[in-house]
């Protein structure tokens, strides 16, 4: 059962979200240009959740699996990159992105089954998930998995038990070179504008900070040494969530509604002043 | 004069009874998830993950039903010159000023718009309503069809539910008898003469012919 008093956003329901206590957004910096790729927040992350082991992959690379999976929501994502006739390894940290702005969550018709919580959580409740796989059409990240035999959706909780008490997640704690930290966003932005301007002064001019106003920002922010080519690393350029679900959970709905309800009254005027076709 | 004709033999009234019976399942689950005002629906049929997992079978059989239809039916919808004299009369049939709308075979031109609404917006409403049910196995690259499929069954739903709502009306308020042939298959001379009379006459002489063997 999610805090009552701190739930901001809940899928699916027609009624204002409950949460009056206000909490600080709280984010997850990754900064990729300190990332060794040992995965040890990978295994964190599986034994802080306790979820069932997923056999590895060999992909020729340091990478794990190809991709997340229902059991496997933090993925360590390893690129070979070539420029200038130098190699770099660009690594990135994979999970749920915790939007300001989550599709997932505008796309999901299960009441409740997606809360966002004040502090910037986006959780999902899988005692309520239906699985229609809607959240998966609504993010720009293709995050949620789809569990075949539960036959629900996963992904990265922020840790919300251990946050929701103080406590960093696993993989934060876990990792051995402070390439990921955690705390307020605007403590963390900080510590990421910082680095890069540590960054453009040791030769990376397109150093930046990866947190897509497209979605209001994001809740795991990414520091990227070539940060004017995100895709270098597997992240949309300008994430927002897709046309085409913006439509259909925004204007198409009105219109539908309205049609609906316009065409059944429509009928009820008709039958009022014309009737039934009668046999004389 | 209260002579009987059959203008549905019991296959057709079969047909026509799992087809509606399918879409009302189909209509009602769907706008649960349409919309949370009618999440209940769901609920009251026996909980969203049911109707989420059944959805998409009874859609697969209302598309067999409406493959059947357009079996069945598909030379009696063809658009004929009279429609387009009736359709042109439209408004008369509207105001129930019946004298002055031209004749119809078995079906008129509105019923015609139904069927041919009916059976493109089931092929639309299958195949994006397969996407969907596949959405899980879709790889990241190609999001862009599940999203696209998602609208666009919403789409075709709310066409067919256009069609639906007048069909609905016509049959149940507005047509004596209406219901009562879908149900029962039969329908008196009178009936056929006010509402179909050139399919009345297309009967006849098909009986006359037959009993004059
Ligand atoms: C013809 C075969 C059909 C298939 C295979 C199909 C499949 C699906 C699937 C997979 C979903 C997602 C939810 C779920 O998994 O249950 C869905 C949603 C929906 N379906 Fe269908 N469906 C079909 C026909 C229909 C028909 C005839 C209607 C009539 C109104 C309809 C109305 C809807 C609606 C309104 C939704 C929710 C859309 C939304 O949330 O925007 N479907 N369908
Ligand atoms: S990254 Fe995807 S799953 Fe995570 S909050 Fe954003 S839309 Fe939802």
């Amino acid at each position: 059962m999610p805090a009552t008093l701190e739930l901001l956003r809940i899928s699916a329901t027609t009624a204002p979200a409950p949460g009056v206590r206000t909490m600080p957004t709280i984010t997850k910096l990754v900064d990729t240009t300190t990332c060794i790729g040992c995965k040890a927040c990978e295994v964190a992350c599986q034994e802080w959740n306790d979820l069932p082991p997923e056999t590895t992959v060999q992909m020729g690379t340091y990478q794990t699996l190809p991709d997340m999976t229902a059991n496997f929501w933090n993925l360590i994502r390893f690129r070979e990159h070539e420029e200038n006739g130098a190699l770099s390894w660009l690594m990135r940290k994979d999970q749920c992105m915790h939007c300001a702005d989550p599709g997932c969550l505008a796309a999901c018709p299960a009441p409740g089954a997606i809360v966002q919580y004040t502090n910037g959580i986006v959780d999902f409740q899988q005692d309520q998930c239906i699985g229609c796989g809607y959240c998966m059409t609504g993010c720009p990240f293709d995050v949620p998995k789809f569990h075949v035999k539960t036959q629900r959706v996963y992904k990265c909780t922020m840790c919300v038990d251990r946050v929701s008490v103080g406590l960093q997640p696993a993989c934060v704690k876990a990792c051995p070179t402070s390439c990921l930290q955690f705390g307020t966003k605007d403590a963390m932005l900080e510590v990421a504008n910082k680095r890069v301007e540590q960054l453009h002064a040791n030769g990376f001019a397109q150093a930046a900070v990866y947190d897509p106003p497209g979605v209001g920002g994001t809740s795991v922010i990414t520091v990227l040494a070539h940060g004017d080519r995100p895709e270098l690393y597997g992240l949309p350029r300008d994430p927002t969530i897709p046309m085409a679900v913006r439509l259909w959970k925004g204007p198409l709905k009105w219109l539908g509604n309205l049609a609906m309800v316009g065409g059944i009254l429509g009928v009820l005027v008709h039958y009022v002043r014309v009737g039934r076709k009668d046999h004389d | 004069m209260t002579h009987r004709l059959v203008r549905y033999d019991f296959g057709e009234r079969l047909m026509h009874t799992l087809a509606a019976l399918a879409y009302l399942y189909l209509l009602l689950t769907g706008l649960a998830f349409w919309t949370p005002a009618f999440y209940w629906i769901a609920v009251v049929l026996g909980g969203g993950y049911l109707s989420r997992v059944l959805h998409p079978w009874i859609g697969l059989l209302f598309a067999a039903t409406v493959l059947w239809m357009f079996v069945v039916w598909r030379r009696d919808m063809r658009v004929t010159p009279e429609d387009r004299t009736w359709r042109r009369a439209i408004r008369h049939y509207i105001r129930n000023e019946d004298d002055k709308v031209p004749p119809a075979w078995r079906f008129n031109f509105g019923q015609k718009q139904l069927f041919w609404l009916m059976v493109f917006g089931a092929a639309a409403l299958l195949l994006t309503g397969i996407v969907m049910w596949l959405v899980a196995s879709i790889p990241g690259e190609l999001s862009a069809v599940g999203q696209i499929a998602t609208l666009l069954h919403a789409v075709a739903a709310l066409a067919t539910i256009a069609g639906f709502i007048i069909h609905v009306y016509m049959g149940v308020a507005v047509v004596p008898g209406g219901l009562d042939a879908v149900i029962h298959g039969e329908v008196t001379e009178e009936w056929a003469r006010r509402h179909h009379p050139l399919w009345l006459a297309q009967v006849k002489s098909e009986n006359d012919a037959r009993s004059r063997e």
